[in-house]
């Protein structure tokens, strides 16, 4: 049970559609230069795995593979680590299924 | 700014949003919708199940026009350990009825139907137009909101909030708080295609049938959650969800959780060939009662899963999102029949006709038991599954064994889990919360 292949979240994301508005992501990281607990959190908790862990050790974010679902709002934006927004009307993630 | 006046603005095309702005246009009244998506539906995310009782108040010949998936005639509640499930299921005749009592959907494709109903009913409604923020006028007064097209600024006399479970407008402008990572949910889903025949043979069904599964147990790794198998026509979904604030306390990651109940023995075969073709992820509010907000003031009023409206217990959410929808603008078009104007003191009366609902009522019954759940999730989705897969497993094993020691091993192993202090105060507490 230990023995766990390693999940691509890439490969998941890659079934989505999207329409990316390049040059207004709708997440923003705080400048820092050491995480706070809160975002290193979100290395972990977000789904679409769009945090991850710089050379320098800071937390950034790529928006691209968004699901849109707030998870970051709600753990890292009450400490003003992010900042969230909606995409802009029609952009982001369209979901076939949902 | 957009000079038309309207009656009523709703936020969102989801279930809620849809229910009330198609109420207020039935009744004659003016009304905008607002969407963010591309369409309705397409930043909707559910299980899904549609309650036909909820649906037919709204749209009483929805059987014959909605896409619909496949009318439930079966329940299963899974209790998991690593390799087993202990099951109760629920099948019966009854459920092949007429007018069937719930059906499984895919929202993206059911919502775009709903909202061509609330069109047809002369509601406008614009997509892709996300709202950045409420208008106030003087007096405070919510008499609008702002919108990321140009020509932004749109006035009515209330704007019905149906935003969601992430809604920003609402927490932005002080109405209710944001909410909370131990008072919801994070739930990840894949759709899992395979042909027709394939899903009735796995699942046992014939026609239109069809069957869900909650499951609980180890599958949480100690967590609050909950994963589920719904058959559709021609695909599964399957997710599993946990409360946001054991993700960020425990480090696991979901996908990690949803890659290792799809290999979990007793799912694995049901969804072995299949094709998957969409990932998506879902916040859940968890927190029942005792998280409402406040449901209305001066000028607006919010409903659905942005008002916490949900029924963790049940797995109930869409049903109270589109009564509310109803019930909020069955109010607000009381008030307006009345000629007088959406302030707080009028607008009361949305709250007073949901508290005689079967939403709070609901919601109240269970209103101890969202907190015994998250305090205790080590017990109720850890320790007792294994405990109870370990006392089956002995049951049912023939071994030589003689009975009353086989007894006497499963009480012992209970105890010694639990302790008997332990074991009937976990039974006290929750009876307490059920009552």
């Amino acid at each position: 049970m230990n023995v766990e292949p390693p999940v691509r979240v890439e490969d998941k994301l890659y079934y989505n559609r999207y329409l990316v508005d390049i040059g207004h992501p709708h997440v923003k990281v705080r400048a820092h230069t050491t995480p706070s607990p809160q975002l290193l959190a979100l290395l972990k908790a977000c789904p679409a795995r769009c945090y991850e862990l710089n050379d320098d050790g800071q937390v950034e974010i790529t928006v691209d593979g968004c699901i849109e679902c707030g998870t970051c709002r709600v753990i890292a934006e009450p400490t003003g680590d992010i900042e969230w927004s909606h995409p802009r009307g029609g952009y982001g993630v369209l979901f076939k299924f949902g | 700014m957009i000079e038309e006046r309207f009656d009523a603005i709703v936020v969102g095309a989801g279930m809620a949003g849809n229910a009330a702005a198609l109420t207020m246009a039935k009744r004659g009244m003016k009304v905008l919708q607002l969407e963010r998506g591309e369409y309705p539906g397409s930043k909707n995310v559910q299980g899904a199940i549609l309650y036909a009782d909820m649906m037919e108040k709204l749209v009483p010949e929805f059987r014959e026009e909605a896409p619909l998936e496949r009318h439930l005639i079966e329940q299963r509640f899974w209790m998991m350990d690593d390799r087993s499930h202990v099951g109760m299921h629920y099948r019966s005749e009854d459920f092949n009825e007429e007018r069937p009592n719930r059906y499984t959907i895919i929202r993206a494709q059911f919502d775009k139907w709903f909202s061509s109903k609330v069109r047809e009913a002369g509601a406008t409604v614009l997509c892709e137009t996300t709202v950045t923020e409420l208008v106030r006028d003087e007096r405070e007064r919510i008499v609008g909101v702002r919108t990321d097209r140009r020509d932004g600024e749109i006035h009515a006399d209330v704007v019905v909030l149906a935003e969601g479970v992430n809604g920003l407008l609402g927490t932005r402008a002080g109405l209710r708080a944001r909410p909370r990572p131990d008072n919801v949910a994070l739930a990840v889903k894949e759709m899992h295609f395979l042909p027709r025949e394939t899903i009735e043979a796995r699942f046992n069904l014939k026609g239109d049938e069809g069957v869900v599964i909650e499951a609980a147990g180890t599958i949480s790794r100690g967590m609050t959650g909950m994963g589920f198998i719904y058959a559709n026509k021609e695909c599964i979904s399957l997710g599993i969800g946990c409360l946001v604030a054991d993700f960020q306390r425990t480090g696991q990651t979901p996908y990690g959780l949803l890659d290792q109940f799809k290999r979990h023995p007793s799912v694995a075969p049901l969804i072995a060939g299949s094709e998957v073709k969409e990932y998506s992820a879902h916040l859940i509010p968890e927190g029942g009662y005792k998280s409402i907000p406040q449901l209305y003031g001066e000028g607006w009023v919010v409903v659905g899963d942005a008002a916490q409206l949900n029924n963790a217990i049940h797995r109930e959410g869409s049903n109270l999102a589109m009564t509310s929808g109803r019930i909020a603008a069955e109010a607000i078009d009381l008030v307006k029949s009345r000629g007088e104007p959406m302030s707080a003191t009028n607008l009361a009366i949305y709250k007073k006709m949901l508290d005689d609902s079967f939403v709070i009522k609901d919601l109240k019954k269970y209103k101890d038991l969202p907190p015994l759940m998250h305090t205790h999730s080590q017990n109720f989705f850890l320790t007792y599954p294994q405990l109870i897969s370990k006392a089956m497993q002995n049951f049912v094993r023939v071994d030589g064994t003689p009975k009353a020691e086989k007894e006497k091993a499963t009480l012992k192993s209970f105890a010694k889990a639990r302790s008997w202090t332990g074991l009937f105060g976990d039974a006290y507490r929750f009876a307490r919360a059920w009552r």
